[in-house]
């Protein structure tokens, strides 16, 4: 019983770290239709500027400095995705080849950039000292880090709700969405609130990213891999466009791995593929997706 | 005084010339309207106004060119913009689709306007848009232009595809917003034309081939010869 407590937690926790990496994939292409390979790219960026605060300018490794560092790894990622967006992404809107080619270019140039700069070890990234703590549930004892990821996961859950629901910008994202023209024939510049919506993706990743580099013990051009791939498995399964839907298929697949993995080691990654596969068939539009008209 | 002037309006679609060289004025405080069959670039025209679609030509808004500029920097000079399909947004809610069009929150005037005009669509407010009727929606694509102070109001075809009972409806409600407000008018509904018109430009082939009272609608010759469609009984 405490092993399946412990199991099913650290499911949860591995699961939100894929829902950070999602979210910010969800809203580019589930809102936008964007097909963003560089996602990826975002979290390396969050990742490595998150490192460089810890280790160059804080020299001390306490909870504000790691929370420094989630939020200037956030930061930066959100501008970097801006700064795609500008100059790249925004004279590519409607032609989905050319995204997909561009944004695997510019995943390539900043892995290759990194990789040089830095080569492909892992580099410790810092973190506070009650980190390695454990927290007694019953007689299980959960990580207490994972705590951190499932609350920094549902407070931008919470975040995207309010914006999008509740917010000016939130509405016209979501008016943008259906009919960008007519946006524009309103008044609206509705570049600007899809800049804003890079910007958000690329903030979620880039904390993501910090968040990513402490669960694997470090910091490399490489981390992104992975977990981009199940971020892209998380949108689909949630459904296009659905940041609630993408926060439950987080969950589940990441509670679902670790089980599979615990009772056959390599296990997961299969359950999950299977996961996907049985979603596609049954509901293709996800979870909490819908079905375009 | 013209609060739009379009001269020598040129535009092309994938190598169709489809306006050759449109130039009209639409006079302040009136309703014109831009008849012809269908095809004839009436849509294209009030598109390319809007710059949604690239256009050569000058177009200048109470004398200052607005060509070339952005879509949305045009609406927010004072050109409202209901197109032919309404065009609302089907996920939002109704009071969505308004709060998204208002400029100017603190304008109670015009929402009040809006109310009194459609006092249907306060009833809905909570009701997704997608799920209104035809003439419903159409109130809600009216509705969006006129929460604003515009200098002119360009609406494509506003009862295409209604039932003749919400056809009167939106007339009705055109008719009350025609008293207070510039407008351009595509429609083919030669009885509303006639009630609300105090102005005509017909187009064919792209071209502007008449301008004038709306006397000649009264002319079942002239309609026919002008519009391909019979009509204009006395």
């Amino acid at each position: 019983m405490d092993t399946f407590l412990l199991i099913g937690i650290t499911g949860i926790g591995l699961g939100a770290l894929y829902f950070l990496v999602a979210a910010g994939l969800s809203l580019i292409y589930g809102l936008m239709g964007v097909l963003n390979f560089a996602h990826g790219s975002f979290l390396t960026v969050g990742a490595f500027v998150g490192l460089w605060f810890s280790s160059q300018v804080m020299h001390v490794s306490n909870t504000w400095t790691f929370i420094g560092a989630m939020v200037l790894g956030g930061l930066a990622a959100g501008l970097f995705a801006l700064l795609v967006e500008r100059i790249v992404i925004s004279r590519l809107y409607e032609r989905h080849i050319d995204q997909a080619l561009v944004t695997v270019g510019i995943a390539l140039v900043v892995g290759a950039v990194l990789a040089g700069w830095f080569g492909n070890d892992l580099r410790l990234l810092p973190t506070p000292s009650w980190f390695i703590n454990t927290v007694s549930i019953g007689s299980a004892h959960i990580p207490v880090d994972r705590f951190l990821y499932i609350g920094v996961a549902v407070i931008l859950l919470i975040a995207n709700t309010i914006l999008l629901r509740f917010s000016r910008i939130g509405l016209v994202i979501r008016a943008g969405v259906e009919n960008r023209q007519m946006v524009a024939a309103l008044g609206i510049n509705v570049r600007l609130a899809f800049s804003t919506v890079f910007f958000i993706g690329g903030f979620a990743a880039g904390v993501g990213g910090v968040l990513v580099s402490a669960y694997s013990n470090g910091v490399s051009p490489l981390i992104a891999g992975s977990y981009l791939i199940y971020g892209f498995i998380v949108v689909v399964i949630g459904g296009m466009g659905s940041v609630p839907g993408s926060f439950l298929a987080a969950m589940i697949i990441g509670i679902i791995k670790q089980y599979a993995n615990y009772y056959s080691p390599g296990l997961g990654d299969f359950v999950v593929v299977f996961l996907l596969a049985g979603v596609l068939l049954l509901r293709p539009q996800g979870l909490l997706g819908k079905v375009k008209a | 005084m013209n609060v739009l002037s379009v001269s020598d309006l040129n535009v092309k679609i994938n190598e169709s010339h489809i306006l050759h060289g449109v130039t009209f004025e639409v006079p302040t405080h009136s309703v014109t309207a831009l008849l012809g069959r269908n095809g004839v670039g009436k849509s294209t025209t009030l598109k390319a106004i809007m710059g949604l679609y690239q256009s050569h030509g000058s177009i200048e808004l109470n004398g200052q060119s607005i060509a070339g500029k952005l879509t949305y920097k045009i609406a927010q000079d004072g050109i409202a913009y209901v197109p032919e399909d309404r065009e609302i947004f089907a996920s939002l809610t109704v009071k969505e689709n308004l709060a998204l069009a208002t400029r100017d929150e603190n304008d109670l005037e015009r929402q009040e306007l809006v109310h009194t005009l459609f006092p249907e669509l306060r009833t809905r407010a909570a009701q997704r848009a997608g799920t209104l009727s035809g003439g419903q929606q159409q109130m809600v694509a009216i509705a969006r232009a006129l929460v604003n102070q515009n200098e002119i109001i360009l609406i494509d075809e506003p009862t295409k595809g209604l039932a003749p009972k919400l056809v009167t409806e939106v007339a009705d409600a055109l008719g009350r917003v025609a008293g207070a407000t510039t407008m351009l008018l595509v429609e083919q509904n030669l009885p509303l034309v006639k009630r609300i018109a105090q102005h005509v430009i017909v187009m064919d082939q792209g071209r502007v081939v008449f301008q004038g009272g709306p006397e000649n609608l009264h002319d079942p010759e002239w309609v026919h010869a002008m519009l391909g469609v019979s009509g204009g009984h006395k």
